[in-house]
This record gives structure tokens, C-alpha cells and sequence, in this order.
């Protein structure tokens, strides 16, 4: 790969995602909120649903946090913990690996549902579609990286993408070069999930960010919204 | 200003408070997001309209639209005032209506025109190289192509295509059909014009023009009670439900007023809260039965005894043992009661014969005009036979005597004697038989063993007559008689205490009905003393539940009788309401020229549907009821022999019922043939009919000259709801896959016809083309070979009114129609815009010969006097009106069809317009008319008439000439009708002379209509509109053969098949199911029961079931109900799938196994569509069918008598009626539900599978 491809994809290429991806996200978020919404076909069928989502959900919220974690914590931190790459690649392969094959067996249940259900496909925008297999996908990649990564447990590898990671947010403009000479399934693996990053504002992947968490630790049960006192217009029934 | 910022609060104090120990929180939070519910109830305007289906509701709905979509809509609530005193009508609707717009936007809605892809594919082919009507005869005139898309009607293959293809189809089939078979070949079936008028005269008028065939439908639903023109010669007129508020005492009969009349219940309500005394007669506790004092659950179908022993009691209470001085008064001045009844000796004792006329007397009693139609009472001060005025002989012929004064044909002052059982008064006291029928054999219903001929004392009087001395009586000491009620006169036959068992006794109806002897004297006595109290303000509101029987007569004429004597018809507050089908159309007479084509040429051809469909879906082949079953034993001598289509065909052929198709021969043949004679047609048909080179079609109704080719269904669910016998329309009609199980007559070797030919090989697949409008995909558009998108009602502007109250309101188009839909106005001028294009390649200017039954309110209805006689016999020449069917000849310009649909004819400035026997001037709204829509500038035959352009356009035209939306009109109507009465009515509507309502009006706001002489009510602010009024109030005769209430039927078939008096009759026997239960059933658990089809909660009226909020708020498909005691005996428990069968065909549904269902009977609401969650039954190898898949239509000897006053045919007021209530069926469980998904097999016939 040219020097300038290798920038344009793992140079720029992260920009652009992240800029959608915030953007994107704030623009639905106000001008769209209607279309906010996990788009659940639960109601539709729930042959499948239930083993594919809560497997799939379950592994890659593991892997979510295992990515977000291990990529963007400074090296410094790592060491000053006295965690080894030797440990944190191990880690990394064997709950990665689990997290992965429960992910992926989820999302082949899903994608199984999804494709050959008549009721639920007729009811599936080509987004709804797209997303699953894209995710299938990306974790097929990270699954298949494990090999690569059995073959340099030293955790080598890893910190050439911390170092990438950490670069891109950090501004470091040869962020790129970290990655220049990886093993092509990482590369692929990284540029599925940017794209997957540039495309999460178009799909009802923004359902994550609306998670009802907090109702685990709010306050009473019933809410009540005080009349705004500060809202000039006074807002009245239309109509007669 | 932006979610996302307002959602940065992280700093701010976001919970302000608590409540509830902490269990509650106020917040700060933004509330924009509740703008999205605000927003939900917002809309850009409201429009009015109301839902035309075949419901009597007539409500006013705000229609809600926004962004040019219907959303919503709700009541509305601006009806005109009421009086003081009286409760408003408003609020008017029900559940039903307010989900109905559920259905504008459905997947169900037809959105484009569809038809059979075989036929497009077809016809393609053939126009490709051939004009339309090429290509049609091409596809008709080979039987492998024709059967090609008839025979997988109902089963798919419906395409798109375009408008204009369709319309050329239609328009080519229809002018191929008139020229090849004739145009009475076309046919068109549309019920409830009331419903949505201008959408019905839409059809109709194109129908009319074209010389087309339009069916009734009152008759075939079994909503006319033929008892209504017997007694009063009276379609149907009925109190408005605000009248119920004025009675004392209300009998609800048969009918489940919250659930089938709910937008009108309030007022039974409110009149219960005012202190009226309610009883409810219902077999099941029905809704209306929580309502009541007293419940009576009598057996079902045994209502007449109930009635009889009700009658019993008042007789003797009220007018026997003590003459209630009103009672007495009414009786004598309003009904028959006094006029004479010749007796004549039969075996060894007298049978009641005719009622005895003028003309019996040597010098007719000084009456030259009519003698022979002018009845015949005593006067009480002279003792000496007097023709009382009123009679219809002195409508005719005659001026000014036409009334119900109390005075004879000389104008001198007369009160008539009722009775002759005074000592003196009679000259002996005769023997006089009455027939029984209650001794008749019936698995279900309990009889008694009562002689089948009753003999009971008679006070008589000997009178001189031209013949000799004969003896006569009065119609009340019969009818007295007839109730089994002793006179003093020691009659062993009669009863003297209620405890006798003899009929008509309380004691005798406990045995018949199941009812306790004591409720039966306890609700006659107290509705005859508030009657007698109030002057008449008892009522009975009556329904379907007694009038789809067989024997529907006796159960009205019982409540009638009940009624009479107690003086409440015709008064506030009191009568007979019997509300069936939405029949009142109040414009009526504005209407029927628009519809009916009457501006260009009269008569228009009206066909009787139950007869029609009898003959063309072949149930008659399959008859199993005998003459002899029915027939009286009191029968005067005569050839009481054949079938029931025997009668049919000599009605049709004396003229007494209509015909469809009329003749063999082509009638534009006939009048070409005629005119080269150089004979009139009347007579060239007369004589060729005698010689017997012309046949009506009704004698073979199964030869192909003979078949209907074409069909319209509009408006009407024909095949999912209304067609009685469905299986037979398919497999007949049609030419489809069936479930029909039995057998006809041939296979079965039993006695067939005399006057029909007999094919071995009944045809199947008679109709070339069926065509539905409607907006949803029913059962019928789902059989049919083209079906076009109509209007909804929220998307045309028409006219809709009710027999429930006195308004008249519009629907109105609130949004344009959706995807390529357009209204019924609209599709019928295009296809009559089409046929104006294509029919000249064939057709011209052309003569058509019209035969038209014997009409009653025409001086016609004087045709035949006394005997029956049937020209075919010999016994009589065939006489055109007279004795035969009248001819006309009717001039048809069927290149300008279209231009005459789009303007009014110069008929009405020729002939005037009127109804029911009278006519006026229409000159100066023709002329108003002119200037509203503006006349035609076009040259051509319709140069500088009215036009009639758009829907409102036709709306104008109806408000314009009716008087009851026209107070000119009113008065110009009522100035006809004091001529004939000799008395001046026109006080009625002068008041209103200046009114005249116009349709932006009643978009506006609903209008109360104008009293007008069509309607034998009022319309004022002194009273409610109460049927009959006008003929108490305003001595306006009954339009019967004495001008008062008939309760004696004279006509020799009433008396042959024993009706001359009300009795009581139990079901027929319809064998249709014995013959299934050994073979269908055996070994397993199942039960026979009396299959009832009531009108439901859960679908628009009796006509949509598959809108999913109702379907969603009852079990989601079809169901029957049973009670617990029926259940366990087949095994079944709640929500079991069962299929209900007998020989007619089979049912799948689920059992709601109910507390609420009387023993012996099953439930199965009208019209549950089997397309939506119906699986297939074990038995056809098809899919569970409709209600009316174990029915077929029985039709009755006395409904066909024709040419003899208030019984002479009139469309939808008279004729044979489609009666289904007396059907039995078996019931067992569903071993295996079959979806039937799979596509169709071709290959495999049904009964092949099933064997």
C-alpha cells in the first residue's frame, strides 16, 4: 500500500468518520427525533430474537468496552499499572475471542431472521439490513485476527493501533504510520469499523446512545414536568 | 431551540421536588416533545357527512382532515332544535361509525380498476385486430375462452388496468348483450337508495337509458314486511325515534334497539326515565332485554302465538266483555271490521270467501264508477247495505269521495255496524271452518293436537244479492271468531276462560311459546289499558328477529292485529315501528326520475330480486318445500298443484310480478317485428304469446336466451353478505367452486316443476360479465370479473336520510378520492360516456318493448276483481294490463345515451312528476332547475336542458323536485291529493311554501324535511313524524281495496294458503339437514340447531366486518354463538373452531359458547367476510363459507299476488322476499384447520377432493 493511501485511509479517512459521526448524530438527534429508535421487530416475531439479540448484545458490549479500553488508554497508564503487553494481549485474544463468538452467533441468528422471515424483511429498511451484515462482518474480521495475533503475543501489534488510536485523537498528523505495515486483516477490520462509525448516524445503531440506563438509578416513579416558566409562547390547543 | 442542548444540562438542578415520600419527582425538563399529541388532534378543516351503508342511523359526522387526509371523526352535535319537552337527537352515532375511516387508507381499499387477468389477456389479444364489440363476441362465442376466467371466479388473478380499457370492456359487453339477447340481459343490483342517493341513481339511470334491468332489494333482504302493504297498502312508514319518548307503553319485539339502533336508543332510554312501561320479547337476553320491565323469551319463530293469545285477551277484555268507547270508535272508523264477508258452504259448513262489493247487489247499490272494487258494510241507524266512501273504487274514476268521513258513496252520514251478534241483528248463526296449522309435524317446534279445521259460531246475516240470497258477516265477528273467543253462542270450539285450552288462548301459546299464561295476560291487559288511557300511545318496535321467517306475515299481522284493536296506529306516541333496512327515502319523488331515467322514458324495467335469483341461481331445482305443506285445509277448489316457481311463473304471467329477462325473443327484435306486422306491440305480443311463437322467459329460466349475461353490483356486498343461498349463486350464477352438498330434484326423483322446463344438465356460469364498484375488497369483488375503485364517503357529495328522524343530510367530499378512485357518479357517466362510443357500430335509435307487472297505486291496481284467472289455461285472453303484464314500447337513442345521463329529460315538463297515485305540474323547477346548473349549450338532442354535470348537480335535481325539500312542490303535491279526497290538505305544507332546501344548505346543517302526501306522516312542531297519522287525522284513505286498515286478506291465494286471517304458523320444515347427519356426521358429537342471523356489534351494520378496530374489539373472524347446554351436548368448549353445515353448504367459524343464547339456536351474525381469518372446511374441500352458505331462498305463493289493489306489485314494496330464518344446520367440531394457502388446483374439482 502507497504511502498516500495508507494516509488517505488511516490518516484522514478517521476524520471524516468522526465528523459524520458527530455531526450526524447531533443533526438526528434535533432535527429527527422520530426516527430515534432501536426500530425492535420484537412485535413482528420473536422466533430468534431472543437468543440472537441477547447474544449479540452481550458480546459486543464486551468488545465495545474491551476496544474502547484498550485502545485509547495511554501507554503510560498500562505500564504504570504494571500491566504487561505480553498479559494485555492475552486478555485481549481470550475474552475477545468469547465476546466475538457470542456476538457472531447472535448476529447469524439475526441476520438469519432478518434476511428470511417474510414478515420481518418486508418490515427492514436497507439500512436494518446493511447494519447487521456490516456487523457480522466486522465481527468475522475481529475473529479472524486472532490468529494473526497468536503469532506476536508479545503485544507488538497491539500498541502500533493504541499508538494509532491515541494519534488520531491526539492530532499526531503521521498518526498513519503506525498502521502502514500490519496484517491486512486489521486493516480491513479497522476500515469496516470506520465506515461503521461514519455510518451510525443513518441507522438505528443510535439507539445506544438512548440505552435507558439511568432508570436504573433514578428517582421516584412518577415524573413530573414543571410548567416551563421561562418558554415565552404560550402553546394552545390548534383548532377551533 | 435544540434537543441536544437542552439535554446539556448537567449542571443545572434538574429535579425540583418530590412527592409521595419520594417516590415522585418534579422536574425541569423541556416539554417540547408533548406537541406531538396537540399535534395528533390538530386539522385544517372539518366536513360533514355521515356513513351510507344500510344502517338507519343517518348520522351527522365531523369528517377531520389534515395535510388532505382524513384522520378522524367524531359525532356531530348541531342538529336543529327539538320542541320544548322533547329530548334532542344529537349525539348520533356509534362505535361502528367512528371506525370507519379506518378503511380509507387500509390495504382492503381498491385502489385501481382490477380485473381477471385471463379475460385482459383475452381481450388484448382480440382488440388487438378487432373493434370492442368484435372482440367481445369473439370471447362469448367461444366456450373455452369464456370459461377460462368464469370458471376460477373468487380464486385471484386480478390485474391492474386502466380506466379507459375497463370502460371499453363494459361498455362493449353491454351493447354486444342488448343487441344479441336484448338489454333487459343487463342487470344491476344496488339496495338502500336512501343509503347514498345519487350514487344509486347513478347506476340505475345508466341502467334505465339503456333498457337494463334494476333489482330490488328490500324484498330480497327480507326487510319488507309484506304484512305493511297487505294492511295499509303501504310500503313501509314507520315512527322516528323521537316519537318513542311519547309512548306510555313500549314492546320491544324482536328487535335489539342499543345494538343494532344504538345512535337512537337514547330516546328508549329517556322515555324509560320519563315512566314509560317497557317489556322486551326476545328469545335471547339480548341487550334491549336489561332494559325492560318484563322479558319474554318466547321459543323463536313461535311469535305469532305469543301475538295471537295477546290479541285474545284484549278482544275479551276491551272489547267483548266491555267496549272500550276509543277501541270501538277506531275500529269502526279506520279498519275493516265492519265492512262484509260472503260466507260460503264448503263440506258441510261455511268458509269465509271474498269481501263482498257493490256490484254483488242487483243495481250495485246505485254505483256506476268501479261497483265492483266499492265494499260493502250495514249502516247501524238504517240496518241496510251502504258502500262506505274510502274504497278504492271511489279513487279512481271519481273525485272528492275518496276519503274516511263517515259517510257513504251519496255523501250521507253513516256509522257502521262492527257486529251481528245482537239477538235480531243476525239471521242465524253459521259454522264457519278456520284453518289450523299448529298441529303440524316439526322435529324442533312443539305443536298440539288441535283438528286442522276449527269450526267456530258465527253471528250472520242473510242478504238479497244478484246470485241469491247469501250469507254474509263482518270481518270483526270473524276475526273475533278466528281468535277462538266464545260469544255467548255455547261453541265448544271456543274458549271461554284463559285456562282453555284451545287456540288462541294464553294457556294454548304456554304450550306453543314457553311463555308463563300470566306474562301474556299481565303485557296484553296493561298495553291495552295505557292505550285505552292515552288514546293510542302503546307501540310495538319490531325487527328482523320475527320477520325473516317464513311465515312473516302471521308475526305482524299478529302485532298489527294487536295494535289496530288497541287504537294506536297512526297516533303519537303509539303504531308499529318496524325498523328493517333504511328504506325511507324522503326525497323519493324528486329521486325517481334521476334514477329511473323517467325524464327520457317511462316505465323503466324494476325486476323483484328473491324471484330473480330464485329462477337464475337455480334454487328452485333444489326446492323441498310442497305446495302441499302450506296450503290451507279450508282451501277454495282449484288447481292447487306444482312447485313453488310454478306460482312464480303464472304471477309473471297475469301480470301480478315483474319479469327478468322478459321475453325470449330479443324486445328490440319484438318491436321491429311488431311494426313490420303493422300491429301495436301490445297486441302483437298478446297474440303471439297466446300462440305461442313469443315465450316469457320466465318459463326457462335455464336456456341460455333466457340467462342474465351482464351485472352491476354497487354499493352491495351481493356475494359476502346478502345473497341468500350463496353457494347456489356460485355454482349457478357463477360457474365457480362450491360447497353446495345436496342434490336437485332430478337427482333425487322428486316432483319437479309444471311450468318450468326441466334441463337435465343445469347450466353453471350464466352471467358473461360481473362487475362491482366499491372501495373495499369484499367477498363480492373478490367473485367478480372487473372491479373499479369507488369513492368512500368521505370522498363524494350525495344525499342520505332515515325512517329514524327527520333530517336530511349530505355526504360530503372531504378529500379528493384516493389513489385512482372516482365516484359512483362519475364511473357511470364514464362507461356511459364509452358505450355512447362503441354502441354505434351496432346499435342506433332503437324501439324497445317493455312489459311492466300490474302497478298498484295506477288505476290498474283495479285489474282483477275477483277470480284468478291465467290467460295460458284458456280460461281468459291475455289482455296487456289487465290480465297479462302491460306492454310498452320505449324509444332508446343509444348513441346520445351519455348526453341524455349528463341533462334532464323534456318528460318532466311533458308529464309532470308525482307518486303513489298523484301528479302535478313540475314546469317551473324544471325551469329553476335550468338556471341552478345551467343548461346544456352543446348542440344535439339535449340542447338547452338542465344539465346534470357533477354529483351536485344530481343532488340539485332531487332536492328541486321533491317536496318534501321543495315547500312549492309540498303544496302543488298537496293540492292533488284534496282533489281526490275532496278535502283540503294543503294547510299542511303552506307554512312552507317559500322553503327551499338546496344541498349547500345541508352541508350546512342537517334540514328537517316537508310534510308531503307521499308519507303517511307529518313533519311539524306539534307532533313527531308517527306513520299513519295523516290517514287518522286527516281521513286520508289507506291505499287498501276498502281504504281502511285491512285485516281481512280477500284475495283467493291469501285464503287458499289460509291467511285470510292472521294464524298462528309454525317454521317450515326445510330438510336440509337430516340428509347430512348420517352421512357427514357419524360418529361424531354434534348438534342440530335453528341457525339465526342477527345484526352484530362488531361490523358497519350488516355489511363490513373486516374493519380491524371492530374485528380487534371481537375475536378477529368469524363466529358463531351457542349456549352452554348446546355445547356440551356437541363437545365444544369456548373458542373451538366448528364447522355449521347441511345440505346447502358449510360454515367454519368459532363457537362463543354464551349464557346468553337460548337452547336450540345458534347465532351467526350477518356478513362476517370469509376473507379474513376463515380456514377451509373438511367438508366442501372449500374455504368456510358466509352466512348465507347454509341458506337458500324459499319464496311464498302469497307474496306473488299481483293486480288486486294494496297486493299489486310495486318495486321493493311487494313480491316474494327472501326468507331464512327457518334453517336448521348441524354443528361439530373442526378436526383440522386447513389455511388453504397453497395456490389453486385446477385440476382437482372440489367434490372429487371431498370424496
Amino acid at each position: 500500500m502507497s504511502g498516500f493511501v495508507n494516509t488517505l485511509l488511516f490518516g484522514i479517512y478517521p476524520y471524516v468518520a468522526l465528523v459524520v459521526l458527530i455531526l450526524g448524530t447531533v443533526l438526528r438527534y434535533d432535527r429527527d427525533q422520530y426516527s430515534w429508535r432501536s426500530g425492535s421487530s420484537q412485535l413482528l416475531r420473536r422466533k430468534q430474537l431472543v437468543w440472537g439479540s441477547v447474544l449479540f448484545h452481550v458480546g459486543v458490549l464486551v468488545i465495545f468496552a474491551g476496544h474502547f479500553v484498550g485502545l485509547l488508554t495511554p501507554i503510560a497508564v498500562f505500564e504504570a499499572l504494571g500491566v504487561s503487553h505480553e498479559a494485555k494481549q492475552l486478555l485481549a485474544v481470550i475474552a475477545g475471542g468469547i465476546a466475538g463468538v457470542m456476538g457472531i452467533a447472535g448476529a447469524s441468528l439475526l441476520v438469519h431472521r432478518r434476511l428470511f422471515d417474510a414478515r420481518v424483511r418486508s418490515n427492514s429498511s436497507t439500512s436494518d439490513t446493511l447494519i447487521i451484515i456490516l456487523l457480522w462482518i466486522q465481527l468475522a474480521l475481529g475473529l479472524s485476527t486472532i490468529p494473526v495475533s497468536l503469532q506476536h503475543l508479545d503485544g507488538e501489534e497491539m500498541v502500533r493501533f493504541m499508538s494509532w488510536a491515541q494519534g488520531i485523537f491526539t492530532f499526531h498528523g503521521d498518526a498513519a504510520s503506525h498502521v502502514a505495515h500490519v496484517s491486512p486483516i486489521f486493516k480491513a477490520h479497522l476500515l469496516l469499523g470506520m465506515t461503521i462509525l461514519l455510518l451510525f448516524p443513518f441507522t438505528r445503531l443510535v439507539h445506544m446512545l438512548s440505552a435507558p440506563v439511568r432508570y436504573l438509578w433514578r428517582p421516584g416513579y412518577q415524573v413530573v414536568r414543571e410548567r416551563n416558566h421561562r418558554a415565552a409562547p404560550v402553546r394552545l390547543p390548534a383548532g377551533e | 431551540m435544540s434537543h441536544l442542548l437542552n439535554r446539556l444540562n448537567f449542571l443545572a438542578k434538574k429535579n425540583t421536588g418530590t412527592f409521595s415520600d419520594g417516590h415522585g419527582v418534579t422536574t425541569t425538563e423541556n416539554r417540547d416533545w408533548e406537541d406531538a399529541y396537540r399535534k395528533r388532534w390538530q386539522h385544517d378543516k372539518i366536513v360533514r357527512s355521515t356513513h351510507g351503508v344500510n344502517c338507519t342511523g343517518s348520522c351527522s359526522w365531523k369528517i377531520y382532515v389534515k395535510g388532505g387526509i382524513v384522520t378522524w371523526e367524531t359525532q356531530q352535535t348541531d342538529y336543529p332544535r327539538t320542541r320544548p319537552d322533547l329530548p334532542n337527537h344529537e349525539p348520533r352515532g356509534c362505535a361502528r361509525g367512528a371506525s370507519y375511516s379506518w378503511y380509507m387508507y387500509s390495504a382492503n381499499r381498491v385502489k385501481h380498476p382490477l380485473i381477471r387477468s385471463r379475460l385482459l389477456k383475452l381481450w388484448r389479444k382480440e382488440r388487438a385486430v378487432k373493434t370492442p364489440i368484435g372482440a367481445w363476441e369473439a370471447i362469448q362465442t367461444d366456450p373455452a375462452k369464456r370459461a377460462a376466467y368464469t370458471s376460477i371466479r373468487g380464486h385471484g388473478g386480478f390485474v391492474r388496468a386502466s380506466w379507459d380499457e375497463v370502460n371499453e370492456i363494459i361498455a362493449a359487453a353491454n351493447a354486444w348483450t342488448a343487441k344479441t339477447y336484448g338489454p333487459d340481459r343487463v342487470i344491476g343490483f344496488s339496495p338502500i337508495p336512501a343509503m347514498s342517493m345519487v350514487s344509486y341513481a347513478a347506476g340505475s339511470r345508466y341502467l334505465s337509458l339503456l333498457g337494463g334491468t334494476c333489482m330490488s332489494f328490500y324484498d330480497w333482504y327480507c326487510d319488507l314486511p309484506p304484512a305493511s302493504p297487505m294492511t295499509w297498502g303501504e310500503q313501509t312508514d314507520v315512527p322516528e325515534s323521537a316519537d318513542w319518548y311519547n309512548a306510555g307503553f313500549l314492546i320491544l319485539w324482536g328487535s335489539n334497539v342499543p345494538q343494532t339502533r344504538t345512535p337512537d336508543a337514547h330516546f328508549y332510554t329517556e322515555a324509560r326515565y320519563k315512566g314509560a312501561k317497557s317489556v322486551v320479547v326476545s328469545p335471547d337476553y339480548s341487550e334491549a332485554a336489561k332494559f325492560s320491565d318484563i322479558w319474554l323469551h318466547p321459543k323463536q319463530g313461535t311469535d305469532a302465538a305469543l301475538a295471537m293469545a295477546m290479541g285474545h285477551v284484549v278482544l275479551r277484555e276491551f272489547h267483548l266483555d266491555r267496549q272500550a268507547e276509543y277501541f270501538e270508535d277506531y275500529c269502526r272508523r279506520y279498519t275493516d271490521m265492519p265492512m262484509l264477508v260472503k260466507l260460503v258452504k264448503k263440506n258441510g259448513h261455511f268458509v269465509p270467501d271474498r269481501l263482498l262489493r257493490a256490484s254483488d247487489f242487483k243495481g250495485a247499490l246505485g254505483e256506476k264508477n268501479n261497483p265492483e272494487w266499492k265494499t260493502v258494510a250495514i249502516d247501524g241507524k238504517t240496518k241496510k247495505p251502504v258502500t262506505p266512501a274510502g274504497s278504492v273504487g271511489f279513487r279512481w274514476g271519481e273525485q272528492g269521495k275518496w276519503n274516511l268521513e263517515s259517510k257513504d258513496g251519496k255523501g250521507r252520514d253513516v256509522e257502521l255496524d262492527m257486529s251481528f251478534v245482537l239477538d235480531g241483528e243476525h239471521d242465524e248463526v253459521a259454522s264457519v271452518a278456520f284453518p289450523y296449522f299448529g298441529n303440524r309435524e316439526h322435529d324442533h317446534f312443539q305443536g298440539t293436537d288441535h283438528q286442522s279445521v276449527l269450526l267456530r259460531s258465527v253471528p250472520a246475516r242473510k242478504l238479497k244479492l244478484a246470485e241469491g240470497d247469501t250469507l254474509v258477516a263482518t270481518v270483526f265477528d270473524l276475526f273475533v271468531a278466528n281468535y277462538g273467543l266464545d260469544r255467548g253462542f255455547n261453541d265448544a270450539t271456543c274458549a271461554t276462560s284463559y285456562d282453555d285450552n284451545v287456540p288462541y288462548t294464553p294457556a294454548w301459546a304456554e304450550k306453543i311459546t314457553g311463555v308463563p299464561r300470566d306474562h301474556i295476560i299481565t303485557v296484553a291487559r296493561e298495553f291495552a289499558r295505557n292505550a285505552e288511557k292515552t288514546n293510542g300511545r302503546s307501540m310495538v318496535i319490531l325487527g328482523a328477529g320475527l320477520n325473516h321467517w317464513y311465515h312473516m306475515d302471521m308475526n305482524y299481522r299478529g302485532i298489527i292485529n294487536l295494535l289496530v284493536m288497541c287504537g294506536c296506529v297512526g297516533q303519537s306516541g303509539g303504531g308499529w315501528s318496524h325498523y328493517v333496512g333504511q328504506e325511507k327515502l324522503r326525497p323519493q319523488t324528486g329521486w325517481l326520475p334521476l334514477a329511473f331515467g323517467l325524464d327520457w322514458s317511462r316505465p323503466p324495467r324494476q325486476m323483484n330480486s328473491t324471484s330473480f335469483f330464485y329462477a337464475h341461481t337455480d334454487q328452485w331445482r333444489y326446492e323441498t318445500l310442497t305446495v302441499d305443506e302450506i296450503l290451507s285445509p279450508t282451501a277454495p277448489e282449484g288447481p292447487w298443484d306444482g312447485t313453488l316457481i310454478d306460482y312464480n311463473i303464472r304471477a309473471e304471467r297475469m301480470g301480478w310480478l315483474p319479469s327478468a329477462p322478459q321475453l325470449k325473443t330479443n324486445p328490440l327484435a319484438v318491436a321491429k317485428a311488431a311494426a313490420e306486422a303493422g300491429q301495436e306491440a301490445k297486441d302483437y305480443v298478446a297474440a303471439r304469446l297466446k300462440a305461442g311463437d313469443l315465450e316469457m322467459s320466465c318459463e326457462d329460466p335455464d336456456d341460455p336466451a333466457n340467462w342474465p349475461r351482464n351485472m352491476f353490483v354497487w354499493r352491495s356486498n351481493l356475494l359476502g353478505s346478502s345473497g341468500k343461498g350463496h353457494e347456489y349463486f356460485l355454482k349457478h350464477l357463477l360457474g365457480t367452486q362450491n360447497g353446495l352438498m345436496g342434490k336437485d330434484l332430478g337427482e333425487e326423483g322428486r316432483q319437479r316443476a309444471r311450468e318450468a322446463k326441466w334441463h337435465d344438465e343445469a347450466p353453471e356460469g350464466k352471467l358473461d360479465l360481473l362487475v362491482t364498484l366499491d372501495f373495499r375488497m369484499s367477498t363480492t369483488c373478490v367473485y367478480s370479473d372487473i372491479v373499479l375503485p369507488t369513492a368512500t364517503w368521505y370522498e363524494k357529495n350525495d344525499l342520505n336520510t332515515s325512517d329514524m328522524h327527520p333530517f336530511i343530510h349530505p355526504l360530503s367530499s372531504a378529500a379528493d378520492p384516493a389513489w385512482e378512485a372516482r365516484s359512483d357518479w362519475e364511473i357511470f357517466k364514464g362507461i356511459a360516456r364509452k358505450f355512447s362510443d362503441v354502441a354505434p357500430e351496432i346499435l342506433g335509435v332503437e324501439k324497445d318493448v317493455v312489459l311492466v307487472p300490474i302497478q298498484h297505486d295506477t288505476p290498474a291496481e283495479m285489474a282483477q276483481p275477483f277470480d284468478v284467472k291465467d290467460w295460458k289455461t284458456g280460461a281468459v285472453e291475455p289482455m296487456p294490463g289487465k290480465t297479462m303484464p302491460a306492454v310498452a314500447v320505449v324509444e332508446r337513442d343509444y348513441p346520445n345515451l351519455y348526453k341524455r345521463f349528463t341533462a334532464l329529460g323534456p318528460l318532466m315538463d311533458k308529464l309532470g312528476n308525482g307518486g303513489k297515485g298523484i301528479s302535478w305540474n313540475t314546469e317551473h323547477e324544471v325551469e329553476a332547475l335550468g338556471k341552478l346548473n345551467g343548461v346544456v349549450t352543446e348542440d344535439g338532442p339535449t340542447k338547452g336542458r338542465p344539465r346534470i354535470e357533477s354529483d351536485i348537480d344530481a343532488t340539485e335535481v332531487i332536492l328541486m323536485l321533491a317536496p318534501e325539500t321543495n315547500g312549492e312542490v309540498a303544496v302543488k303535491a298537496w293540492e292533488a291529493l284534496s282533489k281526490n279526497t275532496g278535502r283540503d290538505h294543503t294547510h299542511l305544507a303552506v307554512p312552507k311554501e317559500d322553503e327551499k332546501i338546496r344541498f349547500r344548505d345541508v352541508v350546512a346543517q342537517p334540514r328537517k324535511i316537508i310534510s308531503s302526501p307521499t308519507w303517511s306522516g307529518l313533519e311539524s312542531e306539534k307532533v313527531c313524524y308517527n306513520a299513519c297519522y295523516t290517514n287518522v287525522h286527516e281521513l286520508i284513505p289507506w291505499r287498501t281495496i276498502t281504504g281502511r286498515q285491512q285485516l281481512y286478506q280477500d284475495h283467493l291465494w291469501m285464503r287458499a294458503f289460509g291467511e285470510a286471517f292472521c294464524v298462528y304458523r309454525p317454521p317450515i320444515d326445510t330438510k336440509t339437514v337430516n340428509p347430512m347427519i348420517e352421512e357427514k356426521s357419524a360418529g361424531k358429537k354434534s348438534v342440530v340447531l335453528n341457525f339465526i342471523t342477527p345484526h352484530q356489534k362488531w361490523g358497519i351494520h350488516s355489511t363490513y366486518s373486516d374493519n380491524l378496530l371492530m374485528l380487534t374489539l371481537n375475536r378477529g373472524g368469524p363466529v358463531v354463538w351457542i349456549s352452554e347446554e348446546d355445547a356440551r351436548t356437541a363437545g365444544l368448549v369456548d373458542n373451538d373452531w366448528v364447522e355449521v353445515f347441511n345440505t346447502n353448504g358449510a360454515i367454519v367459524a368459532r363457537a362463543v359458547v354464551s349464557q346468553r343464547m337460548k337452547q336450540g339456536t345458534i347465532y351467526m351474525y350477518h356478513a362476517q367476510e370469509k376473507i379474513v381469518n376463515t380456514p377451509g372446511s373438511q367438508l366442501t374441500q372449500q374455504r368456510g363459507g358466509i352466512h348465507n352458505s347454509v341458506t337458500r331462498a324459499i319464496t311464498k305463493p302469497t307474496h306473488m299476488i299481483g293486480g288486486y289493489v294494496q297486493q299489486s306489485y310495486g318495486f321493493n314494496y311487494y313480491g316474494t322476499v327472501g326468507a331464512n330464518r327457518d334453517e336448521f344446520v348441524v354443528v361439530h367440531k373442526l378436526e383440522k384447520v386447513d389455511w388453504m394457502e397453497d395456490p389453486l388446483d385446477e385440476t382437482v374439482t372440489p367434490k372429487e377432493a371431498a370424496e
